[in-house]
This record gives structure tokens, C-alpha cells and sequence, in this order.
């Protein structure tokens, strides 16, 4: 017994002394590596963080609300939570249809739609946004057809939440797809097995599996529908009070050279993305406390 | 009830998973499934539980056709072997999970889905662990708990499939000899996937054994072990020593060597495996001998209750390894040593034609 415990802790010892080794670094480039990851973080993440609330406030606490109350300020909240509102509920519904499609069934042009669902990611907002233009604008395919029935897409309400919807498709099937991968049907099966129809097979057993990883591609998405510029402003013809989002309503005053007003509407749009990182990290907490807990 | 499988095809691609299968399963007997992996046995649960469909013909459940009923309409009970119990609900809500999806007409009230739970986890004796999650249990409580929540809907059938497969050695036989007693208190008819023909022939009622998508035997463990009707079948159930000869006389000659074999449905000439189990096969030293095959002592075990002996062939055996198995007195009493030179002489001889 003796002789097979000091064996043990010989191994022991060895492993230790090997981990130790393998990840020692010298302290010099210990610090370079920390020194040169934290100089990046601060001149290109948070001097411009910071920059944007000083700039917004450089005139006072009146000039700033001013500038968010004015109507033209309000009509672009309005129309920004509009076009988040339509095109994240709709992403939500179809990335959960395509990540179910994708992970429970084998069917032809899987693969097809695997690679179809990434191309919002890999093309240029711009070049989304003329696409929209090319089908729906007045020179478009069904321009005129559009035109008789008096249907506006194109620099209009449609125009953006289109253009939305589309650059904001991949986050949340995106982020299913592994996930369902990676637990496989066997709890499905169980479920129907058992006698659950297959709307209870998803709210009892499939929903509650994936909830985090869709609350956590949610909050994505509607960061991206909130933000977008580049695709929106193809489509939306730059109307005020009428089809500007934040972000194009930031540029118009940036413009017209109106500093503290366009920083003042920014920084509300970096209040956004501040909430929801912080909701984001707070999901991907709650996630990681579930999966410990599986 | 009983469960018939008429004729059953299945086809993967080029592969064929199962060639036109037909299967009885009387009332209230536990049958194993057993083969090989690859062979087909778990398609087939999985086409008579209706996860999977069959390319061509029937499942019959109680006599009725049940080829066109949906998985949720066949009233089966399935045991996955990876249990795939519902993670994130608790032990209780996962045993009354079936309970609790029924149509609002059939199902009962939570004050009787709650005595019907505990009585279930009663019977799977982990009546204390109602509130733990499933990833708080072990492999074998898992394992329980998922066929508590297999039998909570009252199955007409219990279909496990390699239900202790995860699970490390000594809780599987713990497990095999608990889902006996189980089965002998209720009297379900069930069938069990198993690639472990101990597990088989330990806990079945009834074997059928499989291979390459077809059927290769049905019976009793008794039955199937002592008379195989294929060579797989012979040796798939146990240890083998095979040799390759042909039939002559009352003999079966291997090159210059021949062992005798006293059934003779042969004739003359036929080219046969003959098969004998390790401890069918006798060692002798006399070296005037000239009955069995001749070969050379390799290793001696003798740890055991029984001794192993290793042998390798020489002249018209040459090439080939066997096993023998005797008692340690006899192994003692010939006085074996590595590197001896023995003839092989089996006591009990199993031919097929090949």
C-alpha cells in the first residue's frame, strides 16, 4: 500500500511540476503581451467611448437633451426601435425554424442553407442595401408595378426595416445551429416518445435547452438592427423626421456641422450598445452557471 | 402484448441495415436483441418504437397494423442509452412529464400525478431523489430514473435500447440483475438492445441473435449457448477455437493431423470449421500421441479459479493461436511449461460446413 501511494505522489508531483513549466513565461513578455492588449483597448475602445460623451455634454445638459427632443432627434428614436422592433422578432422566428430545420432533419440543400445563411455577414451592408434599391427602387425590377399600386419600399419605412432585417439574419440561427448540434435530438425523441405533440415537445423540452443561447442571439441581433448605417442608408433617402434612423441622424448633423447635437444623439446609441453588452455578459454568466450545473 | 415484425426492410444508401426481418414477440417476455454493432438491432427497436421507419414491411403491435400510427399513438416505453433525460427539469417533473402532456381529458390531476411519481420512483428505489437535477445523479440512477419515465405513461411495450451501455462494469450487472427482478414484478413485454452476450444470456428470456442486418438465431440463453445454429452465432456467444480441415471418415483432417468427430452428417471430402470452446480442448503431453493438432505451449495463466493456457499452432495448424481452459490441478499435474510441444485434442467437437 506503502509502495502505491508514493507512487502516486511521485506522479502527482511530476504533473504539477510539468504544467508549471510548460506555461511559465518570462515576465518580460508577460508584461509586453499585456502592455500592448491594454494600449489598443484604450486608444481605439474607450477613448472614443469617452470621447463621445464628453463631445455630447461639451455644451451643457441643456444643449444635450435639446438635441434629443427636437422632433427630428424623436422621429429617428421612433423609427430605429420600429425597424428593431419588426426585424428582431422576425429574425428570431426564422433563425429558430433554420436552426430546428438544420439540426433535427436531413433534406436536400442543407448545406446550401448552412452557407446562405452566413452571406448577410460576408457582403458589404452597401452592397445589401442596393440590392433592395435594384429590386424595389423606382428603376427597379418591380419599380413600376410598385409605383401603379402606390407601394413604397424604397426610401420609406418598408425600405429600412427591410435592409434591417437582412443584415441582422445570421445572429440568431448562428448562434443555435452548434447549440442544437451539440445536444442532439434524444431528449425530442424522448418527448414524443412519452406522448408530447411536438408544439409541447418545443416549449418543454427544445426551448428551454436553447433559451440562453436565443436570448443571447437576440441581443445581437437587435444591437446590429440598432446600429446598422451603411444598408439603411442606401434605402432610406436620408427624409428627415421621416426615414432617418439614429445612426443616419447622427451623420445629417454631423454634417451641418451641429457637434454636440450629433454626439448627444451618438451617445444615447452608445448608451444602447453599453446596456447591451452588459445584458449580453450577464446572459452568458447565466448561461455558463446552467451548462456547470448540466 | 405482443409485438410482430413482418418482414421488415431498411436500407441505408448502398447499406441495408436489416433484410427483410420477421420477429415474434410473445406477451409479457423479456427478449434481447443481440449482435454486433452495425448489425441492425437498434434499427429495429427504433422501427417497432416508431422513431424510424421502415422502407418495406409490417409492425404489428397486439396483432393490430401499427406501420402508419405515429411514435406518440404507439403507447411504447423507450429507454435511450444515453437516458436523455430532460436536463433541465428536476427528477420529479421528468418522470411526470408524460403524465402531464397527455390531452386535458386524459390527464389526471397533480395531486395523482404525484402519487403515481413517487410510487414510480419507489419502484425504481430513488424515491429521495425527486428534487435533483439529472446531472446531479449518477449513470445507473440516470438510467433508473429514465425508465421510471418510461413506465409513468403505462407503456404497452418497453423497448430499451443498449440501456446499460454507458454505464462502467460492476453497476451494469448490478443494473442487468435489477431490470430482471423488475420485469419478473411486471411482466411487461420488453426487448433490450445488447452488443454484450453475457448481458444476454444473463438477463433474457429469450435471445434472437443478429448479424449483417439479418437474423441468425432465436431461443432460450440455454438453447442458443449450448446449440449454436451458425458458426457466428457460436462464436459470438463465447471464446472459439476454430480449425479448418476437412472430413474424412470419422475424422476431421487438419493437414497430416485429424481430430476425431463423432456426428457425421458429412460427406467425405467436405471442406468444414470445426469449433471447440477453451474448455472443451484437453492438452497432451504423451508424445507418442498422434490424436488432435500439435502445438506449442506460448503462455501459462494460472491466476484464476481456472488456469488459461496459451498455445500456438504447429504444422498443419501452424499460424494459429488457441485457448484452453482447465483446472489448476490439472495444470499442475501435467507439469506444462512454455515452449512445450502438446497435442491438442478436443472433448467435444461443433462442425459446420464452410
Amino acid at each position: 500500500m506503502a509502495a502505491v501511494t508514493s507512487l502516486h505522489a511521485a506522479v502527482d508531483h511530476a504533473a504539477r511540476f510539468e504544467t508549471r513549466s510548460a506555461t511559465r513565461e518570462p515576465t518580460w513578455i508577460k508584461w509586453t503581451i499585456v502592455g500592448v492588449s491594454l494600449t489598443f483597448f484604450t486608444l481605439f475602445l474607450l477613448m472614443p467611448l469617452i470621447a463621445v460623451f464628453v463631445e455630447a455634454f461639451r455644451k451643457g445638459w441643456d444643449t444635450y437633451l435639446a438635441a434629443l427632443i427636437e422632433p427630428d432627434a424623436l422621429s429617428a428614436i421612433q423609427l430605429t426601435l420600429i425597424a428593431a422592433a419588426i426585424a428582431v422578432p422576425l429574425n428570431l422566428s426564422f433563425g429558430v425554424a433554420a436552426a430546428w430545420a438544420i439540426t433535427k432533419f436531413e433534406f436536400p440543400g442543407k448545406q446550401v442553407l448552412i452557407t446562405l445563411i452566413d452571406l448577410p455577414f460576408s457582403v458589404s451592408p452597401v452592397v445589401a442595401g442596393l440590392i433592395y434599391v435594384l429590386v424595389f427602387g423606382a428603376q427597379g425590377w418591380f419599380g413600376s408595378s410598385l409605383a401603379d399600386n402606390d407601394i413604397k419600399i424604397i426610401f420609406a419605412v418598408p425600405g429600412i426595416v427591410l435592409a434591417t432585417v437582412f443584415v441582422t439574419f445570421p445572429f440568431v440561427a448562428r448562434e443555435l445551429i452548434p447549440l442544437m448540434q451539440a445536444q442532439g435530438k434524444e431528449e425530442e425523441e424522448a418527448a414524443v416518445v412519452l406522448g408530447a405533440s411536438g408544439w409541447q415537445t418545443f416549449w418543454h423540452v427544445t426551448l428551454p435547452n436553447i433559451k440562453w443561447g436565443l436570448l443571447y442571439g437576440v441581443i445581437l441581433c437587435n444591437a446590429r438592427a440598432m446600429g446598422e448605417f451603411g444598408a439603411v442608408s442606401v434605402v432610406s433617402g436620408h427624409i428627415r423626421g421621416l426615414t432617418n434612423t439614429m445612426p443616419l441622424h447622427v451623420e445629417i448633423l454631423y454634417n451641418e456641422y451641429q457637434f454636440a447635437a450629433a454626439f448627444a444623439v451618438a451617445s444615447v446609441l452608445a448608451l444602447l450598445a453599453l446596456v447591451t453588452l452588459c445584458i449580453k455578459t450577464w446572459i452568458e454568466h447565466q448561461a455558463a452557471k446552467t451548462k456547470e450545473e448540466s | 402484448m405482443s409485438i410482430q415484425v413482418r418482414n421488415i426492410h431498411k436500407g441505408f444508401g448502398d447499406f441495408v441495415a436489416l433484410g427483410d426481418v420477421s420477429l415474434d414477440f410473445p406477451t409479457g417476455e423479456l427478449v434481447a436483441l443481440l449482435g454486433p454493432s452495425g448489425c441492425g438491432k437498434t434499427t429495429l427497436l427504433r422501427i417497432i418504437a416508431g422513431l424510424e421507419f421502415a422502407d418495406s414491411g409490417r409492425v404489428l403491435l397486439d396483432g393490430d397494423d401499427a406501420s402508419d400510427t405515429h411514435v406518440r399513438e404507439r403507447h411504447v416505453g423507450f429507454v435511450f442509452q444515453h437516458y436523455a433525460l430532460f436536463r433541465h427539469m428536476n427528477v420529479f417533473d421528468n418522470v411526470a412529464f408524460g403524465l402531464r402532456m397527455k390531452p386535458r381529458a386524459e390527464r389526471p390531476s397533480e395531486k395523482v400525478i404525484r402519487t403515481k411519481v413517487h410510487d414510480l420512483l419507489k419502484l425504481v428505489q430513488l424515491d429521495w431523489l425527486a428534487d435533483r437535477f439529472p446531472s446531479q445523479l449518477s449513470g445507473g440512477q440516470r438510467q433508473r430514473i429514465a425508465l421510471a419515465r418510461a413506465l409513468a405513461v403505462e407503456p404497452r411495450v418497453l423497448l430499451l435500447d443498449e440501456p446499460f451501455g454507458a454505464l462502467d462494469a460492476k453497476v451494469r450487472k448490478e443494473l442487468r440483475r435489477w431490470l430482471r427482478r423488475l420485469h419478473d414484478e411486471l411482466h411487461i413485454t420488453s426487448i433490450f438492445v445488447t452488443h454484450d452476450q453475457e448481458e444476454a444470456l444473463e438477463v433474457a428470456d429469450r435471445v434472437v441473435l443478429m448479424d449483417h442486418g439479418k437474423v441468425e438465431q432465436i431461443g432460450t440463453p440455454e438453447e442458443v449457448y449450448r446449440h449454436p445454429a451458425t458458426p457466428f452465432v457460436y462464436g459470438f456467444l463465447g471464446a472459439v477455437n476454430p480449425f479448418h480441415g476437412r472430413i474424412d471418415g470419422s475424422t476431421v483432417r487438419i493437414g497430416d493431423d485429424i481430430l476425431p468427430h463423432r456426428v457425421n452428417d458429412f460427406s467425405q471430402g467436405d471442406e468444414v470449421v470445426a469449433f471447440a470452446r477453451p474448455h472443451e480442448l484437453d492438452i497432451v503431453i504423451d508424445p507418442a500421441s498422434t490424436a488432435g493438432v500439435s502445438a506449442r505451449i506460448a503462455r501459462v495463466l494460472s491466476f484464476g479459479v481456472t488456469a488459461r493456457v496459451e498455445l500456438d499452432g504447429l504444422n498443419g495448424v501452424s499460424g494459429q493461436h488457441f485457448e484452453v481452459e482447465m483446472t489448476r490441478t490439472r495444470v499442475e499435474a501435467l507439469g506444462l511449461l512454455e515452449g512445450q510441444p502438446v497435442r491438442l485434442l478436443p472433448s467435444q467437437l461443433r462442425v459446420f460446413a464452410r
